[in-house]
């Protein structure tokens, strides 16, 4: 029989406000086994935990039962404490009379019956609770990181700098992202290439890092500190040993009418292309698909005319399976697609663009060479209008629920720019709000409007009409002034909602970490580990997790290699001890439970059993507990009962149930 | 005060709307074809439900210029619909006057050459079913 | 006749929450303070998978209500594929309880991420609202289990 001891957490008014905390341990002392009950302001507090210490050792307590907040908050607290009193710290349950109780009902009877309930199961289950033991498993110490922009390079220099390998797994044939389209970055007007660049180069130079473009992602398995990833090396058809990056391929290449994703599709490339001028690695790529040699098999310019002989029409995709310890999601973003909005004339009219397409065109290796120009016709545009949230905090289908957050700030950019570079344009700002939380951002903004004289209008565009003559009509309201406006334009940018990566959802479902309703990946807390994953050894950087700017995402890049770090530097993990075992009395060796395991951790072993006197060998599913990650899944396919799962096991949860319905 | 805020949950009963998740964006007052008609303008339409200023709202101009396009419907991003809100607001002056219900046959008698031709048809798009 | 004469049909509903998604999603309706029925009673499992239809069947004969199962969302299981296998065991069981006297509408599946609070709480409602309209579970009663 277990000595048990319930200890009721005020929390407080949290708990108390809604709980009759003294009722709930009064109610639990009458439990059978119950030993020790009392009830506490804050139970994981210094104080709280040391009167579970006192109680363990004074009334020789062989079960703790702690009714408070979730176990995914506090359980790891009571544990360490139980185990400071020489208890097995698997010998702990949490009653969850928080989050799932005191926080969700406002009836103080109801809420209290409830509490009683939940502690009353979570005694039932310490009942028959055994001390359990962690295993121990390795660490790789290696790390990938899913993505090259700035998120990715960032988090694999910092990581690499602290001695350990890493990978870094890009899907474009080039490393540097959407920030190496930007023109400058907010909230000083540095050029984005200048201060990007060379960390490209310094990720592409240290000997700790290993860049793999133009590659995805293929398999996940394995679990922290263990994983075992197979990456899909796209065939380049151009050998990266041998080419010198002197771009005559390109040059001659006839393929030259292919639109070019480095400039949004606004310019062309040619089929074998290296994306940009500063691209890391400075290796051409062949498009397949719109290369005459690989549609019509006759042309094969490039390969006459390269001079180290580089280019290989045969090459074919290659797949590296590689180890790791952990796994950095830095997947990154794109602009929503406006083929919904038709109102803003997008798909009418060239002069319609996005802000991205606008950074394209500011910029100096953009299609028009940096001068600011209309896409239709060529002319300087003379008035420009920009339109905020596009798609963005939408509640209907349309778009986004949620803010870009970035808008309003490289909004504020570009009108600044176009302001500078040509005073004589009017800029004209349509917003709904403002939005600069940031470090000098309200400054920032205040300059586009009191030196730069951008032309600030609060209220949304309805809708802009094409022209005849190829204008723009803009159609919006100005609320604080309460009238509607209708006024010509050159150019529309809109400032187009961002979502995550198409490949978000793909990728989280290969990593087994959770993602949420606008394919954003979920982090483990939203407070307190925002970098992590609640999957184990897989972390988060950058806009993957949620929109932010350049100065957060580098701060997160950051955040995310301390973690992975951490853990890289531990020798060995400790697993979890709940892991399946099997009854060598009960098991027939049907194999069954092996045919269900997703980690391939159960194997089968020819072993003396001693059966009620009858000695014989058999074969007995053995489970091996570096592996075994405690699904469950194979307890319930045993068809004998032979399988059961240790502090999750078959009597444990019917007493639970027993308890509740009793 | 206790009547006002009975008619503006009325109003938001028959509009199937919910006014608090405006977010003063405008953009129904930017596309609105009739703004320079009205006197209360759409967008304020929503926050004088808000605050359950009825009797102002259904005294206005806007309820008969209202040409129920249904464009701010449409732009809405936040489905909060103000054309809806005025159609619902010209329902609730139809209802004060007693007569909630229209059959077919009675609306020959009621036509009156002043009503708004636009009126009518709304209240047939909310009951056409 | 008094109106309390008439007891208040207070369900006992058993909920399997699996650590990673729908515990955690249980916590977010906590903490974003979503309510639903104090009926509802959860109970942690370390993923869908590990839910027995033993022990289905146990809380029903104990007395239970309903009972709803919560797991990741197809794909997004913490342990790859366990929920697949919950869903093909609760589908055959489902099929099976109203042979025993267990109306259809008393046992659920349901795909709860752990960034779904508000879903939680409202398939909670839902689930619960529909066992009062079943009233008690009467049919499947062992009576050695009365106490």
């Amino acid at each position: 029989m277990q000595r048990i001891g319930v200890f009721v957490c005020h929390c407080g008014t949290n708990i108390a406000g809604t709980v009759d905390v003294k009722k709930v341990a009064e109610m639990a002392a009458k439990e059978t086994g119950v030993v020790h009950a009392e009830d506490y302001q804050y139970m994981c507090s210094e104080a709280g935990q040391s009167k579970i210490i006192a109680a363990i050792r004074e009334k020789g307590l062989t079960g703790v039962v702690v009714c408070s907040c979730s176990p995914r908050m506090h359980e790891t607290t009571f544990r360490k404490a139980a185990e400071k009193a020489g208890l097995n710290p698997y010998m702990v349950e949490i009653a969850n009379i928080r989050e799932h109780c005191s926080w969700i009902h406002k009836d103080m009877q109801e809420a209290t019956e409830k509490a009683v309930i939940l502690a009353r199961a979570a005694i039932a289950k310490v009942h028959l609770n055994t001390p359990l033991k962690p295993g121990e498993s390795r660490v790789t110490k290696r790390a990938l990181v899913i993505g090259g922009g700035i998120a990715g390079i960032q988090t694999a220099l910092d990581i690499a700098d602290a001695g350990y390998k890493v990978d870094i797994v890009e899907k474009t044939p080039s490393i540097g992202g959407r920030m190496s389209q930007l023109d400058k970055t907010f909230p000083t007007l540095d050029c984005s290439a200048c201060i990007l660049t060379p960390k490209m180069v310094e990720a592409a130079s240290h000997e700790n890092i290993t860049i793999y473009t133009y590659s995805e992602i293929e398999k996940v398995a394995g679990f922290v500190g263990d994983f075992t990833v197979d990456i899909r090396k796209k065939a380049r058809s151009v050998d990266m040993e041998k080419c010198t990056g002197c771009g005559v391929c390109s040059e001659k290449c006839p393929s030259k009418k292919n639109p070019s994703e480095f400039n949004r599709g606004l310019g062309n490339r040619s089929a074998i292309y290296i994306p940009f001028a500063q691209a890391i690695p400075n290796v051409p790529v062949i498009d397949r698909e719109h290369c005459t040699k690989f549609k019509t098999g006759k042309c094969g310019v490039c390969a006459k005319v390269c001079q180290a002989g580089a280019v290989d029409y045969d090459q074919q995709d290659e797949i590296i399976t590689q180890n790791y310890g952990a796994i950095v999601a830095a997947t990154g973003f794109d602009m929503i697609g406006l083929d919904k909005y038709d109102e803003y004339a997008y798909s009418q009219s060239k002069d319609v663009i996005t802000s991205l397409e606008l950074e394209r065109i500011m910029n100096a290796a953009g299609p028009t060479g940096g001068h600011l120009e209309r896409l239709s016709d060529g002319r300087a545009p003379k008035n420009i209008v920009f339109v905020q949230c596009v798609g963005s905090r939408c509640s209907d289908a349309r778009g986004k629920s949620y803010c870009s957050k970035i808008c309003c700030m490289y909004t504020a950019k570009h009108a600044m720019l176009i302001r500078d570079k040509y005073p004589d344009t009017n800029v004209t700002v349509f917003y709904i709000d403002v939005r600069t939380p940031g470090k000098n951002f309200d400054e920032f903004y205040r300059r586009a409007v009191e030196d730069y004289g951008v032309n600030y209008i609060k209220g949304q565009v309805g809708k802009v009409f094409l022209q005849p003559d190829g204008t723009l009509l803009v159609q919006a309201s100005d609320l604080l002034d309460n009238r509607q406006i209708r006024m010509e334009a050159d150019m529309v940018v809109l400032a187009a909602a961002i979502e995550p990566n198409p490949d978000a959802r793909r990728i989280a479902t290969m990593l087994t970490a959770s993602i949420d309703t606008n394919n954003f990946l979920t982090e483990a807390h939203a407070k307190l580990r925002p970098v992590e994953s609640p999957t184990a050894g897989i972390f988060l950087s950058g806009v993957c997790q949620g929109s932010k700017d350049i100065p957060e995402t580098v701060a997160q890049a950051g955040a995310a290699a301390v973690k992975v770090i951490g853990l890289l530097a531990k020798e060995k993990l400790t697993t979890n001890p709940c892991t399946a075992k099997a009854d060598e009395l009960l098991c027939n060796g049907c194999s069954q439970c092996a045919n269900v395991c997703p980690y391939g951790a159960i194997s089968y072993e020819e072993k003396q059993v001693n059966d009620h006197g009858i000695r014989e060998t058999r074969r007995i599913a053995a489970v091996n507990n570096a592996l075994c990650q405690g699904c469950g899944a194979c307890t319930v396919t045993c068809p004998s009962g032979a399988m059961d799962l240790q502090g999750f096991s078959n009597r444990q949860m019917i007493s639970e149930v027993d308890a509740i319905c009793r | 005060m206790n009547a006002a805020k009975n008619q503006a949950e009325l109003i938001r009963e028959i509009s199937g709307v919910h006014p608090l998740k405006c977010m003063k964006c405008g953009k129904c007052s930017a596309v609105c074809p009739a703004f320079d008609e009205m006197d209360i303008k759409p967008h304020q339409f929503v926050s004088y439900v808000q605050s359950g200023e009825i009797e102002a709202l259904a005294a206005s101009v806007s309820l008969g210029k209202c040409l129920s396009c249904f464009a701010c419907v449409e732009r809405c991003p936040r489905d909060v619909k103000p054309g809806k809100l005025i159609d619902a607001a010209r329902q609730l002056v139809i209802r004060q006057r007693g007569n909630s219900y229209l059959s077919a046959d009675e609306i020959p008698q009621l036509l009156d050459d002043e009503m708004p031709q636009q009126l009518l048809v709304s209240a047939f798009r909310r009951y056409r079913r | 006749m008094s109106i309390e004469a008439k007891e208040i049909f207070k369900p006992r509903i058993v909920a399997f929450c699996c650590n990673w998604c729908s515990y955690a999603g249980a916590d977010l309706a906590g903490s974003s303070r979503l309510t639903y029925p104090a009926d509802v009673k959860i109970i942690r499992v370390p993923c869908s998978c590990r839910v027995n239809p033993m022990f289905i069947l146990r809380a029903f004969e104990k007395g239970a209500d309903g009972v709803i199962l919560c797991g990741c969302h197809p794909g997004d299981c913490h342990y790859t594929s366990g929920n697949y296998y919950a869903r093909r065991r609760m589908t055959l069981l489902f099929s099976m309880l109203e042979f025993i006297g267990v109306e259809q509408g008393r046992t659920r599946v349901e795909w709860v991420s752990a960034a779904e609070g508000a879903k939680f709480s409202r398939t909670m409602n839902e689930f619960a609202e529909k066992i009062y309209s079943l009233g008690k579970n009467v049919r499947l009663e062992d009576l050695r289990c009365r106490n």
